[in-house]
């Protein structure tokens, strides 16, 4: 695939691609079976997974033609400041939808519980709706949705957490520096370690949520505070998971020598973005298990 | 001409018929596909407005059952502005930006096909609800909850239709950040650029802040569906009225990214067809940037009458009624710009200048709906109706109409025929008066949105409406005429083709080569750029 994109004297310029109608296809299969399996229609879930299968492929595919185009050195300069703006704003977007729950949370704290319990000018929504409320948090609302449940304290596991995820920035900055003095073996591990400290995340955030499931009666349908807690974490966890895969595929590339102290965006765009789940994680901390 | 020998060995090399547009990575086949996208999508959604413009005829039900209707009025709505405005101005964007900057193509071509061909997928799932058990949705184009909710197997299908439409717009709006930041031609500094170009920069930027929150919005009200959440549920200590502050956070910069890039295509048209560089250059920009931040902190004047503390209700009065200012300098400018210039009223001028009084007129109409007492009595009827069909149909798709006229001669290499031209503006401007303007009246006397009959009183207007609808919806055929006649052939255009016309664009032959600027252009090109002087 030699062919695969062309430069002028200047500038590069791919030539057609058959990825992003295979993308597409992918999605709108995933779409079809997520959508059919929410309806109780059995085909569902094995349009929904063969949607999944379909967009793994495209991206490897698509990334492997990236890759191979990277290291043949088909990229110039401007090629990488394109990528790196492309990546910003896409954690942008990202920030955005994380923006859009954490809204959700403030005004359901905020404003929501008081205005159930009388306050402001809903006086009347509390005596003839809700009559006796009291406003609390954490809270599954005036008709105790889901029954009485334990909330989340933010010592233990979070507390553990929050240390795991702190040190794997550490340890990928430390993955970084190591590339940049080329020192492969030091990139590799802490590199490693990076990924450990992922996967180690996303397991304790598994047995947390099984023991909120088992033990503490909270569950996604427990009121308001179930909705903000297991839709923010899971968000973010959903996050972390695909971002330990994007860092173990930046592992695999490190072993097999694909970077250079000079070249490496791949391995910046995957830190940035581990650092921005990072960062949502320091204000779920602070917010949703603290606060 | 070493470009042009380029690029025709190039043309040689890609794939010929539909394998072609399906794996293009070229901005001007890609922005080809948008424009046509759009513009079937135009009339798939024109369609669904003949038909309750038609059962609006008369009082009483006539043609349908009001469950259609609602479906009607839902679709109409989605599919006018995620298919039709939407990938229209992202079209013009994908054409005009990377010719205007003097770039070969966008910054990620790849990812540019991707964002086009999410779009059709993403109209199949939402359209294909028409032929569902229970219907397409009809809660309205904003899906609020509760109503939202009753929908049947057609729910998912929209939300997931919905989310595929956001990452279409997230990534072409990410390309387009990309392109002006990094592909502009050497000396062409950022406040050097064309308007056009200025307006997608800050609409892209609108797109990616809002598009996830929309996605979130929608994701609330699946999770609250099937997963048995609280989001919308005050039994449970959540409120519908969330989801309201939530849309609208995302809708009303929506509703400006369907506008500032309207105003890019009038701030190139009006200096063109005025013979003069544009009146205000620097504070154009300065508006454009102001609008796009109010439009972060004002999205609660769609919600006066739900029941918000009386504070909040004065705030988003105030802060709405602010964008007047902004908007004000841009009209200002436009007309200033046409001050002691030497006019000619091609079509594109024509529609420029529809957008500038009619466009006016819906920005009045906006003024009207952020005084709370007043919006108290216009939420929820028809002067709302009439207030945002001014703004989208006179404005954004005058614009888009106008901006099609002004670069189609550049695209095909042809001029167009401008009598055939002038009759769709007439008809179409006269057209869309009759059947929006009444629409205020209908409004004001008290006649509902979104209600398939109405009290016999009002017959007469609604007559009028439906009748300057019919017009205004077969008018649109003498367009699709205009296009397909000049695409095919008709008097040879000329590099530059309106003699008043500046910018990098007009530099390069028409049509222009594949790549558009494989070197980049000289930089006395840029340096003569009209708008400023130094």
């Amino acid at each position: 695939m030699s062919a695969e994109a062309h430069a002028g004297n200047r500038y590069y310029i791919p030539n057609g691609t058959h990825w992003p109608i295979i993308g597409s296809v992918g999605l709108f299969t995933t779409a079809v079976g997520a959508a059919t399996w929410l309806e109780d229609m059995d085909f569902g879930k094995y349009l929904f997974v063969l949607g999944l299968l379909i967009l793994f492929g495209m991206m490897f595919g698509w990334f492997g033609t990236v890759i191979r185009e990277s290291l043949s050195g088909t990229y110039n300069t401007q090629v990488d400041r394109s990528f790196r703006w492309g990546m910003t704003f896409f954690i942008f977007s990202e920030v955005m939808f994380f923006g859009a729950f954490f809204g959700a949370l403030f005004y359901a704290r905020v404003f929501v519980q008081p205005w159930l319990g009388g306050a402001s000018n809903s006086l009347f929504t509390n005596l003839l709706l809700w009559k006796g409320y009291e406003p609390t948090w954490p809270s599954n609302g005036p008709a105790g949705l889901g029954g009485a449940f334990e909330a989340m304290k933010p010592l233990g596991i979070p507390a553990l957490n929050t240390l795991i995820l702190l040190s794997s920035g550490l340890t990928v900055t430390l993955a970084h520096w190591s590339l940049k003095e080329d020192n492969r073996k030091k990139l590799i591990f802490f590199l490693s370690l990076t990924v450990i400290l992922g996967f180690s995340f996303v397991v304790l955030q598994a047995h947390e949520y099984i023991h909120a499931y088992t033990e503490q009666n909270l569950t996604l349908g427990s009121g308001i505070y179930g909705t903000t807690f297991f839709m923010l974490t899971g968000f973010h966890g959903l996050h972390v998971t695909i971002g330990a895969i994007m860092l173990t595929v930046i592992l695999v590339r490190a072993i097999r020598g694909h970077f250079t102290p000079q070249n490496h965006f791949a391995f910046e765009a995957v830190t940035w973005y581990w650092h921005f789940v990072d960062v949502v994680w320091l204000g779920l901390y602070i917010f949703v298990y603290w606060l | 001409m070493s470009t042009v020998a380029v690029a025709h060995e190039h043309h040689a090399e890609h794939p010929r018929g539909i394998w072609r547009w399906i794996t293009t990575t070229n901005h001007k086949d890609i922005g080809t596909l948008y424009l046509c996208f759009s513009l079937l999508m135009f009339f798939v959604g024109g369609a669904f407005a003949m038909l309750i413009r038609a059962e609006l005829f008369t009082p009483g039900m006539q043609l349908m059952d009001p469950l259609f209707f609602n479906e009607m009025t839902t679709l109409h709505g989605l599919v006018m502005i995620f298919g039709a405005i939407m990938p229209a101005f992202v079209g013009l964007a994908n054409w005009m930006i990377p010719m205007m900057i003097g770039a070969p193509d966008m910054a990620l071509p790849r990812m540019n096909n991707w964002s086009f061909w999410i779009l059709p997928f993403a109209m199949l799932l939402l359209l294909s609800t028409l032929f569902m058990p229970g219907g397409a949705p009809a809660g309205g184009w904003t899906m609020y909850p509760p109503l939202m909710l009753q929908t049947g197997i057609a729910f998912p299908f929209t939300i997931f239709a919905i989310h595929l439409m956001g990452i279409s717009s997230v990534m072409g709006a990410i390309n387009i950040i990309a392109t002006i930041l990094n592909l502009r031609a050497p000396g062409m500094s950022l406040m050097k650029m064309p308007m056009f170009v200025w307006s997608w920069l800050i609409t892209a930027y609108l797109l990616i802040a809002v598009m996830p929150v929309l996605a979130g919005a929608v994701t609330m009200e699946l999770m609250d569906k099937y997963f048995g959440t609280s989001f919308f549920n005050a039994a449970g200590g959540g409120d519908p009225i969330l989801y309201q502050h939530v849309f609208w956070f995302f809708g009303h910069p929506e509703v400006y990214i369907m506008i500032l890039p309207a105003f890019g295509i009038i701030s190139e048209i009006i200096p063109t067809f005025s013979r003069k560089p544009l009146f205000g250059y620097s504070s154009m920009v300065y508006a454009i940037a102001s609008i796009a931040f109010l439009s972060f902190i004002v999205w609660a004047h769609h919600m006066f009458t739900v029941g918000m503390p009386l504070a909040a209700d004065l705030f988003f009065m105030f802060s709405t009624m602010l964008i007047a200012v902004p908007t004000g300098v841009k009209v200002f400018n436009w007309t200033a710009t046409m001050w002691r210039g030497s006019l000619s009223f091609e079509t594109p001028m024509l529609f420029a200048i529809a957008f500038l009084f009619l466009f006016t007129i819906g920005g009045f109409s906006g003024v009207m709906l952020a005084l709370v007492p007043a919006d108290w009595q216009y939420h929820q009827t028809y002067f709302v109706v009439a207030h945002f069909h001014y703004v989208l149909v006179t404005g954004a798709a005058f614009a888009i109409m106008g901006g099609v006229y002004y670069w189609l001669p550049k695209w095909t290499g042809h001029m167009y025929n401008e009598k055939l031209a002038k009759t769709h503006f007439w008809l179409t401007a006269i057209s869309a008066n009759v059947l929006y303007f009444p629409m205020h009246f209908l409004g004001l006397a008290g006649m509902p949105r979104r209600i398939p009959d109405y009290p016999v009183q009002f017959t007469d207007l609604n007559q009028i409406v439906s009748i300057g609808g019919f017009v205004f919806g077969a008018s649109q055929l003498l367009f699709v005429a205009c296009i397909i006649l000049c695409v095919r052939g008709g008097k040879k255009a000329e590099a530059r083709v309106w003699e008043g016309a500046h910018g990098l664009e007009w530099t390069l032959p028409s049509p222009p080569p594949y790549h558009s600027f494989t070197e980049p252009p000289a930089p006395n090109l840029i340096w003569a750029h009209p708008y400023r002087n130094d």
